[in-house]
């Protein structure tokens, strides 16, 4: 806690409404953000209890210099994964993390099941748990605008409150269900929502209006001048804002590393129909920012909906951003823009991850086409590039329509070991691929990464740089990474800001308020909580010479040509050997 | 003469709110938000349009004239100053500003003004918050 020399955690009971805060000393050593929740995770979970048990618990945190320095924008949750039973983590910007730092809370642990459809209203003097029955089963918006309502009446100010909520298939428990954050940004992956839905937990209402001094002024105010300027005056930052992540479209088409119609092939021939400059020209109406962000890269796509006969037409907004126009974009086959955003937009509201929904959907159409399902479970017929169809199965799995959607709601896996074609479900370790297929980096690094994600230890942007493949040295370059994030989501910052946090930077920002920390220091963070996130998959059951890799993912060429099933293996096992040995250490 | 901040291009807002960042941070010495003289929020939602409500300088300050103890006192250029020690903390000044500028601290008991100092502005990443001179307003 900033000006402190504790963490402090706020307990809450859904079940009693029962609240416990908590000023732990013994935490600050894990800095703040994932480093934190980590370990609150490992206190509070129980391996012994199902997924979704009452008593498993929903951790968020916020990281140490969470706010006060510009892009340490997020926050971090950490779940037991209902999509795959391990471990779940996940972040997101907008507004939760100013609004936790305002209220004064560096972490919320929620356990046990409200009695009825509830949301939970967090302040820096109050904390209630609240009837939400009149809002279970409306939509993501709906929620947030009549939450916003309902907490402005009761005497909270515009401006300093996040709400984040899940929707209908949250409720309905679809695995991948996600928790919309302050409209625009999201806890995407590994089903937050679900986890959520099953406490009855609809929101989160955070305020905070508290004083916060500076204790240095001096001291802060220059290095967040510094950091501040690195963000907008120079160029390190100025893609994100400029065209944003679509960017990414040309450049990974041409080296072939798109994943295009359930990854059949890594080029999509109208890539340039979906490009960032294509969203740019056609659609895009407005860009934003996280609180505490200079750059914004949150990019509003519009498109005009007709929504009757007679010239009766809505204009819809919703973000984009690279991962959702791979996933419904050119994982489906859909080649113009307008039909991504009306993709994304029920996605959005009926509260699912983008990614996960695109790649389950891509699986289907290929299981439909090759004969493994039929009409009698896909209700419509599914092909490549159908957006109609493609809005109609959306609301199915959000709904679970039918036994086929219910089990295509429990993810990729799962339904393709029920239905068959498991060799194209393109998943890795349970968790649906992401929009890179760039080479070994992406796949072994998504396999190995703790919560199986790209974002775990960046693998794809190995396969990019120029440097001669070397088994060994990618083991130690993904292993090196996945512990330097583990120390910089300690401090939560938006990974797209890397580069401007070096780790000098780092401790000239910590240390001007308050903190003594040093290069070692941070090493320490990270191999610490890289160790408690393998722990805690260990606990879960997690094993990793278990995961076996969709075939094909052997048979679609990359962007750096074919992979060998045997050359990954023999990655995965070598990076086995290294997380083993970190497990064994000892820190305390 | 000084310039006064105008906050004339809130069409470009990101709604990243340095300017409230810094506000706070160099006028009250606090990392808290509601410690600044300038507040951004939205009209309904993320999804709205946002908007600054921050002192427009005006020549004949409604707030200086209703303050009883002559706390506020006219600024060279438009707007005013505070003289905390003559405040007596009676937030006549709050409901007589009809742009809901004068920010009351809840704190100290005072009124956070802006101070047309332009912290604000330098650290607006789009430019939508610019210094004027007063005779173009």
């Amino acid at each position: 806690m900033i000006n402190e020399k504790y963490i402090r955690i706020l307990y809450v009971d859904m079940e009693t409404g029962k609240i416990r805060v908590e000023q732990r000393e013994d935490l600050v050593a894990y800095l703040g953000g994932v480093g934190v929740a980590s370990r609150l995770l490992r206190e509070n979970m129980n391996p012994d209890l199902a997924t979704t048990d009452p008593a498993q618990p929903i951790v968020f945190a916020i990281g140490a210099g969470a706010y006060v320095f510009p892009v340490l924008t997020k926050a971090v949750a950490m779940f037991i994964s209902p999509l795959t039973g391990d471990l779940g983590e996940s972040y997101a910007g907008a507004r939760m993390a100013m609004s936790m730092f305002m209220a004064g809370y560096d972490a919320l642990v929620i356990t046990g099941k409200a009695p009825k459809p509830s949301y939970l209203s967090v302040s820096n003097d109050n904390v209630s748990v609240r009837d939400a029955r009149a809002i279970w089963g409306l939509n993501v918006d709906e929620t947030g605008r009549t939450l916003r309502d309902r907490e402005h009446h009761r005497g909270q100010s515009v401006g300093k409150r996040s709400i984040i909520r899940i929707g209908p298939a949250g409720e309905n428990g679809v695995a991948f269900a996600c928790v919309c954050v302050d409209t625009y940004r999201h806890f995407g992956r590994l089903g937050l929502g679900a986890a959520m839905g099953s406490k009855n937990l609809k929101a989160v209402s955070i305020y905070g209006n508290r004083s916060i001094p500076i204790l240095d002024y001096k001291s802060y105010f220059k290095a967040y001048r510094e950091i501040y300027k690195k963000c907008t005056s120079t160029d390190m930052m100025a893609k994100y804002h400029d065209a944003g992540t679509p960017i990414n479209i040309m450049p990974l088409n041409k080296a072939g590393g798109l994943p295009t119609r359930n990854m059949q092939s890594g080029t999509f021939e109208a890539a340039d129909e979906v490009c960032g400059d294509t969203f740019a020209q056609k659609n895009l109406v407005r860009k934003m920012a996280c609180t505490g962000c200079p750059v914004g890269c949150i990019h509003i796509g519009m498109y005009r909906r007709e929504f009757d006969k007679g010239h009766e037409y809505e204009a819809i907004n919703v973000s984009y951003d690279y991962e959702l126009i791979f996933a419904l974009g050119t994982f489906l086959g859909i080649g113009n823009t307008d039909d991504i955003l009306a993709l994304i937009d029920v996605v959005e509201q009926t509260g699912m991850d983008a990614m996960s929904t695109g790649v389950c959907l891509g699986w289907a159409t290929d299981a439909f086409q090759k004969g493994y399902v039929t009409t009698e479970d896909t209700i419509i017929e599914l092909e490549f590039g159908n957006t109609a169809n493609y809005l109609l199965a959306i609301r199915y799995i959000a709904d679970r329509a039918n036994e086929f959607y219910h089990s295509l709601g429990k993810g990729v896996k799962h339904a393709s070991s029920k239905y068959g074609g498991e060799d194209f479900a393109m998943h890795i370790a349970g968790n649906e691929m992401a929009g890179y297929h760039t080479g070994y980096g992406s796949l072994v690094g998504a396999a190995v990464g703790a919560r199986h994600s790209h974002l775990c230890n960046g693998g794809y942007s190995f396969d990019q740089d120029k440097s001669e493949f070397d088994e060994d040295k990618l083991v130690e370059k993904l292993f090196a990474e996945e512990a330097e994030r583990c120390m910089t989501n300690s401090l939560v910052m938006c990974l797209f800001a890397r580069k401007i946090y070096d780790r000098q930077t780092i401790l000239e920002a910590l240390n001007s308020i308050g903190w003594s920390l040093t290069d070692e220091d941070l090493t320490d963070v990270g191999k610490r909580t890289l160790r408690d996130k393998l722990l805690i998959k260990k606990a879960l059951g997690f094993k990793q010479k278990s995961v076996k890799l969709p075939k094909r993912f052997f048979e679609t060429p990359s962007m750096n040509g074919m992979l060998d099933e045997e050359v990954a293996n023999s990655i995965i096992r070598k990076y086995s050997e290294k997380a083993d040995a970190l497990m064994k250490e000892k820190f305390d | 003469m000084p310039k006064i901040l105008r906050p004339r291009e809130m069409n470009k807002c990101l709604g990243c709110f340095s300017c409230m960042t810094v506000c706070a941070a160099t006028g009250q010495k606090n990392h808290s938000l509601v410690k600044s003289a300038i507040k951004i929020r939205t009209t309904g939602g993320m999804d709205s349009s946002f908007i600054a409500i921050v002192c427009l300088a005006c020549q004949e300050p409604a707030c200086m004239e209703v303050c009883p103890s002559d706390a506020l006192e006219l600024r060279d250029g438009g707007g005013v100053l505070l003289v905390p020690d003559k405040c007596i903390g009676c937030r006549q000044c709050e409901t007589a500003c009809i742009m809901r500028a004068v920010n009351f601290d809840e704190e100290t008991k005072k009124p956070i003004i802006c101070r047309h100092c332009g912290i604000c502005a330098r650290f607006c990443p789009h430019d939508c918050l610019q210094m004027v001179e007063a005779s173009e307003v």
